[in-house]
Parts: structure tokens; C-alpha cells; sequence
């Protein structure tokens, strides 16, 4: 025990045994590329299956647990570690917090992920495959009728809840409990407000999702009939459980984003962010909403009419809150004095994409449209904009702002241009076809199409590859830079940068804020 | 922020109009850029609907972007600017609150109005249960006098084109065996169910969609006003095939309709006299053939090797006691991919099957089951 | 970076580097590998090939149970050893809080999924909302009442008669666990349990209370009767599910009624296990460890709130399982 004041412990063990927010932070962010890496491997596959019709590369069964296990990995592999990620690294040094509240289990909530992912992935060596019922794991095809596998995949989720939900614990505690003395709820910066609602929604919904597979698994080998009708159970009752969770699982993926490009957008438009108390309601209010909009993913089931307008009208009015986000993005920006590095080259994609990607989502909202476009590629299109272009691109904004702070080093300014406008094309290549494939009729989850969709798949599946490879430069990007980057030692690394973090010393030191920061 | 903003409205409108009249020309019968407004006046009325609600976020965006990239080229800091501080006012804040609030009400009128016009229940003029199976569907056009058509519908494209020996014909993956008829002009009246996974009923020129859930019904009507082939597919995830079970929709005029009902009812009682034969081997394996390739294929592998079902060629149970196979074929294996076929095949289809499995990939059993066997077994249960 | 309030400020205590969190996620991957290959055993596995299934979740559970022992054991020390300031210890009573806002949740989703089976499927299945259709062509003859007593499927005949392939073979319950005439009202069990932990949760509060006055022997007898409660309520509960099985045929195959049924207590009793054996170590603890005073008990105290959650569970759970 005692003294704090040394570095890192050397070798392995610092990683294995480590209780520092900011190494943690590093394995979190480290793992969520790797698995974004592996969860974008098989969307290449995917792609190029569906570069044609007909069936070239693989069979229909290995499709679809392509696209299932693109979904999960790119889902709770990827971006929600990395959001965890930042805040490890980031909240602690924003409020001026030593360390994370609870640092033993902030070790185990990541530690718990790597044994978990492997255990998922391994499912693609068993016998009958990987699971192949898409990441919404619909009964009862994910449960009469899947694999074997699945009995590990369930146990597999119940464990990436756990994670999840200790780190949400986790970062509720530091945020309530460790904020330097002057730091009121108020003068939190805006990732610290959107992760304390993140966390929030987490700890609420994967216990559900945890209830959810369950059941799936009481169904599966101990003879229950939740979702079998013969039993007087019914499987709707999965998909709603399951959008009770899934729905605030999307918010819960871009809020932490919403957070991200709040800090970014100020600091290159060198001027406050505009109408930080209305971001902090929106956020909140967002929030909200999302736990009673869930079965807009269900229009089609067969609802009653009246659910059906409840879930229409709760759904549109998201549309309100995230329209205040916009609009005061904008207004930072309105009248600044701008420059557009890097990081605020992501964010500006990241707000005239994600916006495009909220409009569909506005369009899917109606349920009478919805008719039409449920389960065609435009809601294929609708949430890789969100999540692509929205959090991916926030994430990869965030890294390119924090990198230098934390490694002391500067990244390579012309690569990350050429990395970003290499994403933007390809981003948008591979997706916006999407839309028209989608309309036209085309449905998602299928391994192979008609003729008359043939033309924008293929400019799809370029497009993918490119953003795909697109990665490698940003990969390298990172390496190089934190291995023999330029060294920067300015405390405030980018001139219009506010806030506590860019108060402490270029790299951040191992051990910061033992004593409390003053805030004015 | 009023300043110029006239001169962006007007910058802004005329992308706008310039790709609303490219969609919209585009949107004749089949686009392969946008909804097809179908044959329906329900279609019609949906289509009309995502036009508008396309046009006004393709506006708000405009409006927004055009903003934003105004803002981008004047106020950067290359050109010199010094940077504002102003960072709230509650005057915009809630003007950009209300203003998208009254929007999204103008969006929700016409999408309400177009639900409700959806949910009309009237009574219909004909009933038709739609039923996915484990990768097609089956219709039963359901009659007064309980003298029901029932038939399976499954894809009709070779193997040979999905695995690229051949060249792909036009309606690619979009062909059936035997299509949905229906008659013009008559309001149809489909009760969705499934039999083992959740599937989804979608034509789109139909403008129906809705999901198949296993032990539920739910209803979807339409009336088509034109005659014509339309093509659709299952949307809802439900296997390895779900990619593989179209949709085809024949509109046809009401007198057309009546004769074809009329000779598929003959064509039932024809199957009931065909049950009280006896088959020689080459009937019975040539008609198994077919039905194999219907029904099994998928599964158990063109050559009998397997696949999502075990191998029949050498299977003990193919190659065992006769009540074994029939067992299996008949009811099913409980909690696996392998359906109860006795429901879905009759008893002369169900013979044929089963002498093919137990005759071809090798199995040399050499021996040849009847229809009456199959009832019989059915029967004795 | 000094400050002002740095002088009055209590050190925050960040634990240097520690085992438990890999040892903990050793144990925990054995286990439920182990489980999971246990239950494809059971249901997909070939009797005849042995496997390691249940070692290897032994193992891991063992390895587990251990991890968290010694956890929980070096949190205790550092509190005694006086490491943690009142702000980590505010941490740990925001960490327990939010955990047990976490349960609620996973038990919300049960109880929605009773909900909405009970408003909602029942009646449909039974052919309300579509004039009979749902029932005359699929469930005909099923007629919907809760408990439900007959499901579907076997209104039409059995799994052989059944018009949905493959979803396996559902009994019926003969007697339905709510109060009826099946039983004397005194020898209806959930009503004895409802009695046991409500008297329990008071109990709990008797010893918090002595506790906070110091009074160390009357917090051993309270909470020890506490712990004996709670042995009490498992007790009865397990009789009500020998019942359940032997006399009234209701098992979890007895369709949704059954299953709603069994989840519900069963995931309630396990937890009232844990929060007995939670509040036993406390009292272990105490009595033997002659640890807790006044002012400082606080793994007494989050034991109490699981325990008082636990019970406002049941109390739902006699509510809207037992007698509505
Ligand atoms: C990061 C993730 C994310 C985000 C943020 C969103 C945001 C939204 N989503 Fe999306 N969605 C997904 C991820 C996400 N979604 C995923 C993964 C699926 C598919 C799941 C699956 O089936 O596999 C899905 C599917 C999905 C569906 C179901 C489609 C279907 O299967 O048929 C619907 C339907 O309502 C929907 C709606 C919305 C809406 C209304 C928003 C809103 O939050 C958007 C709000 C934003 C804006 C509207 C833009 C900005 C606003 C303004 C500029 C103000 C002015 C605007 C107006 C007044 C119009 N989404
Ligand atoms: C946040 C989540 C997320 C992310 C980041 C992505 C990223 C991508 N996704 Fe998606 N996707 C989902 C979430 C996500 N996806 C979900 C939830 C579904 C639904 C699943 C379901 O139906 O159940 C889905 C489904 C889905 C489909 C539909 C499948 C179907 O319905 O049949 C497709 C098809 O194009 C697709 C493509 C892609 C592509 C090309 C990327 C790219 O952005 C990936 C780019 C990344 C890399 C390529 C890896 C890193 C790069 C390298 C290692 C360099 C080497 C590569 C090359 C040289 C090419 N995804
Ligand atoms: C949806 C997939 C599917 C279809 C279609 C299908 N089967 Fe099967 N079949 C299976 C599966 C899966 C099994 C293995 C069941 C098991 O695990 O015992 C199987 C097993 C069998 C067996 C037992 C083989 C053995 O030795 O174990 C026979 C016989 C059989 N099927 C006959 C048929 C016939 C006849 C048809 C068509 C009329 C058919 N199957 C169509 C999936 C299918
Ligand atoms: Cu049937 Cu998809
Ligand atoms: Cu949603």
C-alpha cells in the first residue's frame, strides 16, 4: 500500500494486475480495435459475398452467422468498449478525480471481455456453426431451432453484461462521488454528462437483455414456452424484452459519441459550445424517450393500432431533442473561428452524416412507411449512418484530439486528412446505395439478390472496401505516432481546448489529480 | 442569424427541387432508386407519404448543412476571424425546440390517417391463409363449404444459376413454382401465420408486409386494381434460405381467377382417386424425385449428402425399418430443422418421397411404399 | 495544482496492483463454460460420450467462489486498517445502490414478460381481438383464464394434434398454485412465506437499529434470527416446489403458466440464498470476527438493503403471482 508516486509496474503483469483508470482505459481501447478490426473482417466477407448475385465465396448457413456475428462483435465488442475506453481515460482527468471510484472491479469489468469475445467467436469452430438468428437473436429461431452454439453465446452475454454493468456502476460512483471540489453537475464537461447518462441507461437495460436470454435459455433446455405459442407464451414477447433493451443499447452508443463531439466542436471553433444546459436536457430527454419507443422495431408484428401510433409518436418526438443537438453544434461553429485538423474534420462528418442517418431514422419512425422499408437495406443504410459514421467517426475523432495528450506525441497530420477523407468517400460509397436497394426492395439478411439490385451492390461492397481499407492508415497512424511521433510537451495541445484534462501536464503523468484541482 | 437567410432559403430550395423532380420521375412502376407507389391505393397512399416526409428532411437538411457550411467557409480561422463568445439564448433555443415539435405534427397527420386507412377491417371478400415454412410458403384459400385449395409455393430457380453454372435468368430468386393467384379488383383478405420460425409476407407493390409468427394469425388485406405478376420476398430472417423463398403474386382478371380455383379444386379430388392406387417403382420414384427436390433438397443435399439434415444416403433410418422413415417423414424430428411433413405433403406425395429416399444415393432397399401405407401409418397412430 | 481544500482534503484510497480481477475472471469463464457444456450435454449431448463438463465448472466455480472470498476479505482489511476515507466509502454505498437498481431491472423483465402473457397473449391466443380466427383456426377449443391451466396446445389435442411443428411437448398444471380449494388455508405455504420474510425484513431492521446504538449482542440475536428466517423461507419454498412437482403437476413444462411460476420464485429464491448468505457472513463477522460498531458497518447495512429488496420482490411476487 501507500505511496502512490511511482510509475507503471513493468512487463505483463502492469496490464494483468493494473488498477490505473489510465491503463485500463488503454486495454479497453486497445481491445474494442481488435475486435473492431475482426467484427469489420467479416463484414469484408459479407461484402464480398454480395459484391454479386449468385453464390461465389460461401454458403448461405456461414452468412448468416456473418452477419450475426458482425453485428454482436461490432456492437458490444467494439464500440461500446471504446466508449468505456475514453471514459476511463477521460473522466478521472475531467473532474479532477484521482483514479475511478471502484479501480479493482474497473480492472475486472475489462479483464471479464477477452475470455468472452474468444468464447463467442470460438462458437464458429462448433458443431452446427456460430449463431446465425442475426444480432437480434429473434425466438424462436434462436431457440427451437438454433444451434447448439447458442447455449454459449447466451452465457456469453450474461457475462457482457456483467462488464457492463460494473463499469456503468463504476462511472456513476466516480461521477457523482469523485468530482473535484467546485466541480458542480453544471460545469461537468459534456462527455462526463452524456457518459453519466450512458452508464445510467446501461445499468437499467442489460439486466433486461440479461432476462431475455434466460428465458431463451429456459426455453432451449428446460422446457419452458415463453416464446412458443403451443405453451401459451408467444415469441413477440422476446423482441419486445429484447427492445426494451435494444432500443436504449443504440443511445447508449451514441450518446458517449453526442459527448465526444461536444468537447471537439468547441475546441476548433474557439468559442464556448452553445447552450450547454439545453445539451445537458436533450441529453437527458433523449434518454427518456428511449424507454418508451421500443417497438418501432416491431411495426410489423401485428400490434394493435394503438400501439402502433403510441410508438409512432414517441418515436418522432426523438427527433426534437436531437435536433437541439444539432443546432447547437452548429451555433459553436457559427461565428468561430474555425481550423479543421483531424479531429474536427471527424466531427464535421460525423454531424452532416449522423444527421442524414437520424432523418431515415425519422422516415422508419412512421409506421406506415415503415411497412415498406422494415427489413430492407434502407434500414441497413438508416444505422450504419448512425453508427458508422456516428460513433465510429466520433471515436476515431476522439482519438486523433486525446492521442497527443496522452502519449505526448503528435499524430500525423496529412495521414489523418488523407485517412479522413479516404473514410468519408468510402463511408459513403459502400452506404448511401444502401438506401436505394432498400427502397427498391431488397431485403437485408440475405446472401444473395435479384438482378435488378446487382449495380449498387457492387458499388457498395467497393465502397466497404475502401473505408475498410481506409483503417489500415489509421492503424498505422496511431502505431507510428505513439511509438516516434513528434514530441509535444504544451499542456494545452490544441489552442481552443478547455478544461481539466489540458491543465495537467503533455503526457498525461501515471498517477494525476491525488489532490484535488481547484475549479473556479 | 436573419441576415442572408433569405438569399440560403432560396440557395437551398433548388437542389431540393431539382431531386425530388429526378426521383420522382424515376418513381414510374419499378425504380431501382426509390418505393415503388404498387398497385394499391393503400401503396399509393404510403408512397405519397415517404415522399413527403423525404422532402421535408431533404429540406430541413439543406437548410442546416447550408448553415453549417456557410459558417465553414466564412468563419474559419484562416481568414482571420476572431472568434465570438456568445454561447446561449433562450429566444432560439425554444424556437428551435417548437419549430421542429410543429413539423414533426405535420408529419404525423397524414401518417396517422395512412395507418388507420391500413387497419381498416371490413370484411373481405376472399380469405387466404399464408403460411412460412422452412423455406416456402403454403396458401389455403379458405371457401364457405370448407372445400379449401391448399398448395405450397417454393423457389423455382435452379441451383445450377444460384451456383453460377448457368447464366441467371430475368426473375432470378424471384420465381415460384406454383404463384399466389388472386383476382383483381376483390379485396383479399391474408391471415399471416407461420409454421415453425418467424417469417415475413412482402410485396412490395402490394404494400403489405407482415411478419408470420408461429401460432398467431395476423390479418393484412389489399385490393389490387390492375392485373399483373408481382414479385416479393420473405423479409424476416428464418434460416439458412430465408434469402431463398420468394414471393409472386399473380393478379388476375375475376373470370381467369374462377377457372383456375375451379381446376385446382379438380386437381384435389384428382389426388384424393390417386391415393387409392397402387404405384409401380418408376412412378413412385419419378414423382419422388420431384417432390424431393421441393421438399428435401434444401436440407439433405442434391445427392442425398446432407446438409442442415443428415446425410440420407446410407442414413440408418432411410435404410432401416420402413415405420422408422415413415415416422420421421411424417412427424418430424421434435426440436430440430426436420418439419412434420405429414401436414404438408399428401399421402401419395409422402409414398413417393419416402420409396426415393430409400431407392436412390445408393440405398437399394428395393422396396416400394403406397399411399394407403402412408395413411395407414397415419392412421395408427 | 494545489488547492485550498487540499489541506482539509482525506486521501483517496486507489488499491495498487491486484490479482483478484484476473482470478476473478478465470473462475468466472470456467464456470460458465462448464455450464453451458453441462446444459448441450443435457439437451443436444450423446448419453454415452462422458465428458468434463461439470469438473470444469466446478473448478471454475470453486476458483470463483474463492476469488470473491479473499475480495471481499483484503475490502474488509483495508477498512479496518483504516485505508478508506468517507468518500470511498460513499463510493461503496453508491456501487451497492446502483447494483441493486441492476436487479430490479432483471426482475422488471420478468414481470413484464408475466404482464404482457397475462393482458395480452392470453386473450389473443383464445381469439380475442380478431373475431375467433387466432383461435378457430389455430387454437381451437383453447379457452384463456389465468393460472392457465391448459395450454394451447393441449386444448387441441396434444403435441401430435398440434398445428405448430416442433416446439415441443407442453403439459398442464392439474392444480394451480393460488389459493384455492386445493388447500386449507393453512397449509397454503406462500401465504407462511409472506409471513417469514416480512417478519424477516423487520428482524433486519431491529438489528440495524441496535447496531446504531451499539448494542453488539442484540444485533447478534436480531440478525441471527434474521439468517434463521431466511433459512426458513428456502425451507418452505422448497416444499412448495416438491408440491408443486409431486402433488399438483406443475413443473416447468406445464406451458407459460408454469414457466412464469418457476422463474419468478426460482430467480427470487436464489436470491433470498444470497442475501442469506450475505447476511450470515455478517453475522460471522460479527460474532467471530467482533467486527462492526456504531458508526462503521457498513457490509451490514448493504446486506439489509439486498435484504429488504428481496423482500419487496416477494412482495410483488405474492401480489401478482400467488393472487391476482
Ligand atoms: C447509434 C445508433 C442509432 C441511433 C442514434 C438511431 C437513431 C434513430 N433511429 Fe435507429 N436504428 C439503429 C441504430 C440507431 N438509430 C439500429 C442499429 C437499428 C436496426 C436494428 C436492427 O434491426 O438490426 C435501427 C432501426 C431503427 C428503426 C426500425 C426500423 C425497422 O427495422 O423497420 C427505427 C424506426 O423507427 C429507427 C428510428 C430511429 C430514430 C427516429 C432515431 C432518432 O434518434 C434520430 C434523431 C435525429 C434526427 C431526426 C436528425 C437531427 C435532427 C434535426 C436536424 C432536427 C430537425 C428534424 C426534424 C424535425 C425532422 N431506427
Ligand atoms: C457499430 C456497429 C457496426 C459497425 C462499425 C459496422 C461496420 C460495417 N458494417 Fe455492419 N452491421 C451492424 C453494425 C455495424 N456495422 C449491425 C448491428 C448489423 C446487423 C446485423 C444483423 O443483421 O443481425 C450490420 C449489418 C451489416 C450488413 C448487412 C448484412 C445483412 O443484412 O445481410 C452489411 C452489409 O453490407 C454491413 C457492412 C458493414 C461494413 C462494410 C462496415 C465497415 O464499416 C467495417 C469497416 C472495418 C473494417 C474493414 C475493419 C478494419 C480494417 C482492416 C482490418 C483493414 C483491412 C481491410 C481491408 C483491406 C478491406 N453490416
Ligand atoms: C428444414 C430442413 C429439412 C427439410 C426441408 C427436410 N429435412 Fe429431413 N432432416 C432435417 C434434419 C435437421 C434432420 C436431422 C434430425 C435429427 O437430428 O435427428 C433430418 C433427418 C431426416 C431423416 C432421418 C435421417 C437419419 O438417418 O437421421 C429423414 C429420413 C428425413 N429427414 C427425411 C426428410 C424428408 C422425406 C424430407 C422432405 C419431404 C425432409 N427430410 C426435409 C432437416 C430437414
Ligand atoms: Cu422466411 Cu425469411
Ligand atoms: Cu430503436
Amino acid at each position: 500500500m501507500g505511496d502512490h508516486h511511482h510509475g507503471p509496474a513493468k512487463g505483463l503483469t502492469r496490464w494483468l494486475f493494473t488498477t490505473n483508470h489510465k491503463d485500463i482505459g488503454t486495454m479497453y481501447l486497445w481491445f474494442s480495435f481488435a475486435m473492431f478490426i475482426l467484427g469489420g473482417f467479416f463484414a469484408m466477407v459479407i461484402r464480398a459475398e454480395l459484391f454479386q448475385p449468385g453464390m461465389q465465396l460461401i454458403d448461405p448457413a456461414f452468412f448468416n452467422q456473418m452477419t450475426t456475428l458482425h453485428g454482436l462483435i461490432m456492437v458490444f465488442g467494439a464500440i461500446m468498449p471504446s466508449f468505456v475506453g475514453l471514459a476511463n481515460w477521460l473522466i478521472p482527468m475531467m473532474i479532477g478525480a484521482p483514479d475511478m471510484a471502484l479501480p479493482r472491479m474497473n480492472n475486472w469489468s475489462f479483464w471479464i471481455l477477452p475470455p468472452t469475445f474468444l468464447l463467442l467467436a470460438s462458437t464458429l469452430f462448433m458443431e452446427g456453426g456460430a449463431p446465425a438468428f442475426g444480432w437480434t437473436f429473434y425466438a424462436p429461431l434462436s431457440t427451437t431451432y438454433a444451434p447448439p452454439s447458442v447455449t454459449f453465446f447466451i452465457f456469453s452475454v450474461h457475462v457482457l453484461g456483467l462488464s457492463s454493468i460494473m463499469g456503468s456502476i463504476n462511472i456513476i460512483a466516480t461521477v457523482m462521488n469523485m468530482r473535484a471540489p467546485g466541480m458542480t453537475y453544471m460545469k461537468m464537461p459534456l462527455f462526463v454528462w452524456t457518459w453519466l447518462i450512458t452508464a445510467f441507461l446501461l445499468v437499467a437495460v442489460m439486466p433486461v437483455l440479461a432476462g431475455a436470454v434466460t428465458m431463451m435459455l429456459m426455453d432451449i433446455h428446460f422446457g419452458t414456452s415463453f416464446f412458443s405459442a403451443a405453451g401459451g407464451g408467444d415469441p413477440v414477447l422476446f423482441q419486445h424484452v429484447f427492445w426494451f433493451f435494444g432500443h436504449p443499447e443504440v443511445y447508449i452508443i451514441i450518446l458517449p459519441a453526442f459527448g465526444v463531439v461536444s468537447q471537439i466542436i468547441p475546441a476548433f471553433s474557439r468559442k464556448p459550445l452553445f447552450g450547454y444546459d439545453s445539451m445537458v436536457y436533450a441529453t437527458a430527454s433523449i434518454a427518456f424517450l428511449s424507454f418508451i419507443v421500443w417497438a418501432h422495431h416491431m411495426y410489423t408484428v401485428g400490434m394493435p393500432v394503438a400501439g402502433e401510433l403510441f410508438f409512432m409518436y414517441a418515436t418522432m418526438l426523438i427527433a426534437v431533442p436531437t435536433g437541439v443537438k444539432v443546432f447547437n453544434w452548429i451555433s459553436t461553429m457559427w461565428r468561430g473561428a474555425m481550423s479543421f485538423e483531424t479531429p474536427m474534420l471527424f466531427s464535421i462528418g460525423f454531424l452532416v452524416l449522423f444527421t442524414i442517418g437520424g432523418f431515415t431514422g425519422l422516415m422508419l419512425s412512421i409506421a406506415p412507411a415503415d411497412f415498406q422499408y422494415h427489413d430492407s437495406y434502407f434500414v441497413v443504410a438508416h444505422f450504419h449512418y448512425v453508427m458508422v459514421a456516428g460513433a465510429v467517426f466520433s471515436m476515431t475523432a476522439a482519438i486523433y484530439f486525446w492521442l497527443p495528450k496522452w502519449c505526448g506525441r503528435m499524430y500525423n497530420e496529412t495521414m489523418g486528412k488523407t485517412h479522413f477523407w479516404i473514410s468519408f468517400i468510402g463511408f459513403n460509397l459502400a452506404f448511401f446505395p444502401q438506401h436505394f436497394v432498400g427502397l427498391a426492395g431488397m431485403p437485408r439478411r440475405i446472401p444473395d439478390y435479384a438482378l435488378q439490385f446487382a449495380d449498387f451492390n457492387m458499388m457498395s461492397s467497393i465502397g466497404a472496401f475502401i473505408y475498410g481499407a481506409s483503417q489500415i492508415l489509421f492503424l498505422y497512424n496511431v502505431i507510428a505516432t505513439i511509438v516516434a511521433g513528434e514530441p509535444t510537451s504544451e499542456e494545452k495541445v490544441w489552442d481552443g481546448a478547455e478544461g481539466l484534462e489540458w491543465t495537467l501536464p503533455t503526457p498525461a503523468p501515471y498517477h494525476t489529480f491525488e489532490t484535488p484541482p481547484a475549479v473556479k | 442569424m436573419g441576415f442572408k437567410a433569405k438569399r440560403l432559403v432560396q440557395a437551398a430550395l433548388a437542389p431540393v427541387l431539382l431531386l425530388t423532380s429526378v426521383v420522382c420521375a424515376a418513381a414510374g412502376e419499378l425504380s431501382s432508386v426509390n418505393m415503388s407507389p404498387g398497385v394499391t391505393v393503400v401503396g399509393r397512399e404510403i408512397y405519397d407519404l415517404h415522399m413527403i416526409i423525404l422532402g421535408i428532411c431533404v429540406v430541413i437538411g439543406v437548410l442546416v448543412f447550408g448553415v453549417m457550411f456557410y459558417s465553414i467557409i466564412y468563419h474559419r480561422k484562416s481568414r482571420g476571424v476572431t472568434p465570438a463568445t456568445f454561447h446561449e439564448s433562450t429566444k432560439v433555443e425554444i424556437a428551435w425546440t417548437v419549430v421542429p415539435f410543429i413539423i414533426l405534427i405535420a408529419m404525423a397527420v397524414p401518417a396517422t390517417t395512412t395507418l388507420l386507412d391500413i387497419y381498416d377491417t371490413d370484411e373481405a371478400e376472399l380469405d387466404i391463409i399464408v403460411k412460412g415454412y422452412q423455406w416456402k410458403w403454403k396458401y389455403e384459400y379458405l371457401t364457405e363449404d370448407g372445400d379449401n385449395v391448399a398448395f405450397f409455393s417454393n423457389l423455382r430457380t435452379p441451383q445450377a444459376e444460384i451456383y453460377n453454372v448457368e447464366a441467371k435468368g430475368q426473375n432470378y430468386l424471384l420465381e415460384v413454382d406454383e404463384p399466389l393467384v388472386l383476382p383483381v379488383n376483390t379485396k383479399v383478405r391474408f391471415l399471416v401465420t407461420a409454421n415453425d420460425v418467424i417469417h415475413s409476407w412482402w410485396v412490395p407493390q402490394l404494400a403489405v408486409k407482415k411478419d408470420a409468427i408461429p401460432g398467431f394469425i395476423n390479418e393484412i388485406s389489399t385490393r389490387t386494381a390492375d392485373e399483373g405478376v408481382y414479385r416479393g420476398q420473405c423479409s424476416e430472417l428464418c434460416g439458412k434460405d430465408h434469402g431463398f423463398m420468394p414471393i409472386v403474386v399473380n393478379v388476375v382478371s375475376k373470370e381467369e381467377y374462377a377457372e383456375w380455383f375451379a381446376g385446382k379444386q379438380a386437381e384435389a379430388a384428382e389426388v384424393n382417386d390417386l391415393m387409392a392406387q397402387t404405384f409401380a417403382m418408376d412412378e413412385l420414384m419419378d414423382r419422388g424425385q420431384s417432390v424431393y427436390t421441393r421438399n428435401c433438397l434444401a436440407c439433405h443435399g442434391a445427392d442425398g449428402e446432407g446438409g442442415v439434415g443428415t446425410a440420407i444416403a446410407g442414413s440408418a433410418i432411410a435404410t432401416g425399418d420402413v415405420s422408422g422413415h415413415l415416422e420421421v417423414g411424417i412427424n418430424g424430428v421434435p426440436g430440430t430443422a426436420m418439419q412434420a411433413f405429414g401436414g404438408q405433403l399428401n399421402d401419395v406425395d409422402m409414398a413417393a418421397v419416402i420409396t426415393y429416399q430409400r431407392n436412390a444415393f445408393g440405398n437399394n432397399m428395393g422396396d416400394l411404399i403406397q399411399p394407403i401405407d402412408v395413411y395407414n401409418y397415419k392412421k395408427g397412430q | 495544482m494545489t488547492s485550498q481544500a487540499a489541506t482539509e482534503y482525506e486521501k483517496y484510497y486507489v488499491p495498487e496492483k491486484s490479482k483478484l480481477a484476473v482470478c476473478a475472471t478465470i473462475g468466472l469463464i470456467l464456470s460458465i463454460f462448464g455450464a453451458a457444456s453441462i446444459m448441450n450435454d443435457m439437451t443436444f449431448g450423446d448419453p454415452e460420450e462422458s465428458t468434463y463438463s461439470w469438473s470444469i465448472f466446478l473448478i471454475g466455480l470453486f476458483f470463483f467462489m474463492a476469488t470473491l472470498f479473499s475480495w471481499f476479505k483484503i475490502a474488509i482489511q483495508e477498512n479496518i486498517a483504516g485505508l478508506n476515507s468517507a468518500q470511498l466509502k460513499k463510493s461503496y454505498v453508491l456501487g451497492m445502490f446502483w447494483f441493486i437498481f441492476s436487479e430490479v431491472m432483471f426482475f422488471f423483465a420478468f414481470f413484464g414478460a408475466l404482464f404482457y402473457v397475462r393482458t395480452l397473449v392470453g386473450p389473443w391466443l383464445a381469439g380475442d381481438g380478431d373475431g375467433g380466427r387466432m383461435n378457430g383456426i389455430l387454437w381451437d377449443g383453447f379457452e384463456y383464464a389465468w393460472p392457465m391451466m391448459q395450454t394451447p396446445q393441449e386444448a387441441v389435442g396434444g403435441a401430435t394434434e398440434q398445428l405448430i411443428a416442433n416446439n415441443g411437448a407442453f403439459t398442464s398444471a392439474e392444480t394451480s398454485m393460488a389459493f384455492a380449494d386445493a388447500h386449507a388455508w393453512y397449509a397454503w405455504l406462500p401465504m407462511w412465506n409472506t409471513a417469514v420474510l416480512l417478519t424477516s425484513s423487520l428482524t433486519c431492521h431491529f438489528a440495524h437499529t441496535n447496531i446504531l446504538k451499539g448494542d453488539k449482542s442484540k444485533f447478534n440475536l436480531w440478525l441471527g434470527i434474521t439468517v434463521g428466517l431466511g433459512i426458513f423461507f428456502l425451507f418452505l419454498q422448497f416444499m412448495e416446489y416438491y408440491e408443486a412437482y409431486e402433488l399438483f403437476g406443475l413443473t416447468l413444462n406445464s406451458g407459460i403458466y408454469g414457466s412464469t411460476f418457476f422463474m419468478l420464485t426460482g430467480f427470487h429464491g436464489f436470491h433470498v440464498f444470497m442475501g442469506m448468505t450475505m447476511l450470515l457472513i455478517q453475522l460471522l463477522r460479527s460474532v467471530i470476527g467482533k467486527q462492526f460498531t456504531a458508526e462503521d458497518h457498513f457490509g451490514f447495512e448493504a446486506s439489509s438493503w439486498y435484504w429488504h429488496f428481496v423482500d419487496v420482490v416477494w412482495v410483488f411476487l405474492f401480489l401478482f403471482v400467488y393472487i391476482l
